[in-house]
């Protein structure tokens, strides 16, 4: 609980500047989004943190999204870190979220959160509570990029035979908010086939991350097999940082080089 | 406006994963693994990730059917009752109670479970009990 957060909260409803906050709440012992659009739920107010810090995040950006649809007048806050802002930042680029009717309220992720996401920018610019923490360089990344193309592509095989293709990843992404995906097109993967293709399925899922994934890790935390997808992924926005400059989620006015939609 | 999230458990095998339905003004519009259950600590199975999906489609049966040569037609459930009794009651009669088995399922309770195994030892007088994981 964060008596910066809860009283942020509280006088954004106050003033009737927002119809509800998008958050997550505590109820006998588990920890759940919902959103409070009465001051006095505050007190059920969590930030993920279970048994770890953040072990406890959920995709608040995919819920916001379904709300804007159906409640498009209605201007929401909602509790976001640096990933979910970086989200956030893209979602606006990509048209999906009106930035005039959010409100981000900020958090920032203690080093062990960090650490544990090798995270490039572990708070929020709309930092309310929370430290604001170093840069993490990913040791996964460059464990995989020391690898001879013949042990990565043995290495990622190993990892990509042990899904079950139960669609997590996707699901789960706050970022994936195509209507329709083509991990479920009969053309372009054997979308009858269980295990799926290796490693088609995941490099086509892995394709359609360039721009769009801001690193926020639900997906490797959904994957019932371990497959370390958030490797695979922070690669993937490597790639894209080199190849075409740009970072994934970090400015609101830069264009981004995979949308046609002009900024500002 | 009403957003909020009910933690319940997965209906359909007997794991017992912890899982949130997402509810808009009273309308199921999502599934989340629930990161706080211990049983699943934040994964499902495909299947677990859409039970929002069936919960109200219109394929689902209101009420009981009863198949009339190719067709099958609504009835009620005294009809339907009725007709399993009698039907089953002939065949345990002229083939005895082995030629008839019963199939139990993980979305039931565990209760219900017991129910089914000692209709089919006390009532039909046959250890054909088997589960719908094997179907």
């Amino acid at each position: 609980m964060s008596a910066k957060i809860k009283e942020a909260v509280q006088t954004l409803l106050a003033q009737g500047k927002i119809k509800g906050f998008l958050g997550l709440r505590e109820e006998n012992g588990h920890i759940l989004p919902h959103l409070f659009c009465d001051h006095k739920e505050m007190d059920s107010l969590s930030l993920g943190d279970d048994r770890k810090p953040g072990d406890a995040r959920y995709p608040l950006n995919q819920i916001l999204t379904q709300l804007a649809i159906a409640y498009p007048e209605h201007t929401f806050a909602v509790l976001v870190r640096g990933c979910d802002e970086r989200g956030l930042k893209e979602l606006f680029k990509w048209k999906q979220l009106k930035e005039e009717k959010v409100i981000l309220i900020g958090l920032g992720c203690p080093d062990e959160l960090a650490k544990a996401c090798e995270c490039e920018k572990p708070f929020p610019d709309s930092l309310v509570d929370g430290p604001k923490g170093e840069k993490v360089d990913s040791q996964k990344v460059a464990r995989v990029n020391g690898m001879d193309l013949d042990a990565r592509l043995q290495f990622w095989t190993a990892e990509f035979d042990r899904c079950i293709k139960c669609l997590g990843c996707r699901n789960v992404c706050p970022m994936c908010f195509c209507k329709e995906c083509t991990l479920e097109e009969a053309n372009l993967v054997d979308t009858g086939e269980v295990p799926p293709a290796n490693p088609t399925f995941h490099l086509v899922r892995a394709l359609h991350m360039v721009g769009r994934c801001i690193d926020c890790g639900l997906c490797e935390e959904a994957c019932p097999a371990d497959i370390p997808l958030r490797t695979l992924y922070k690669k993937v926005a490597d790639i894209v940082c080199e190849e075409f400059g740009y970072k994934t989620g970090f400015s609101v006015d830069e264009k981004s080089p995979f949308n046609i939609i002009e900024v500002k | 406006m009403e957003f909020r999230t009910v933690l319940t458990t997965c209906p359909y095998c007997g794991c017992g994963c912890g899982l949130l339905l997402e509810v808009l003004d009273g309308k199921l519009i999502g599934t989340l693994p629930s990161k706080t259950s211990p049983v699943n600590e934040g994964k499902l199975c495909v299947k677990g990730w859409t039970v929002h999906e069936f919960v109200s489609s219109s394929n689902r049966l209101t009420q009981p059917l009863v198949r009339n040569g190719a067709s099958l037609e609504e009835s009620s459930w005294q009809e339907a009752l009725d007709l399993a009794a009698k039907r089953l009651k002939e065949i345990k009669e002229r083939y005895g109670p082995d030629s008839i088995g019963v199939l139990t399922s993980a979305k039931c309770t565990n209760e219900e479970n017991y129910l089914l195994q000692k209709f089919a030892r006390a009532a039909l007088g046959t250890n054909n009990v088997d589960h719908c994981a094997r179907l």
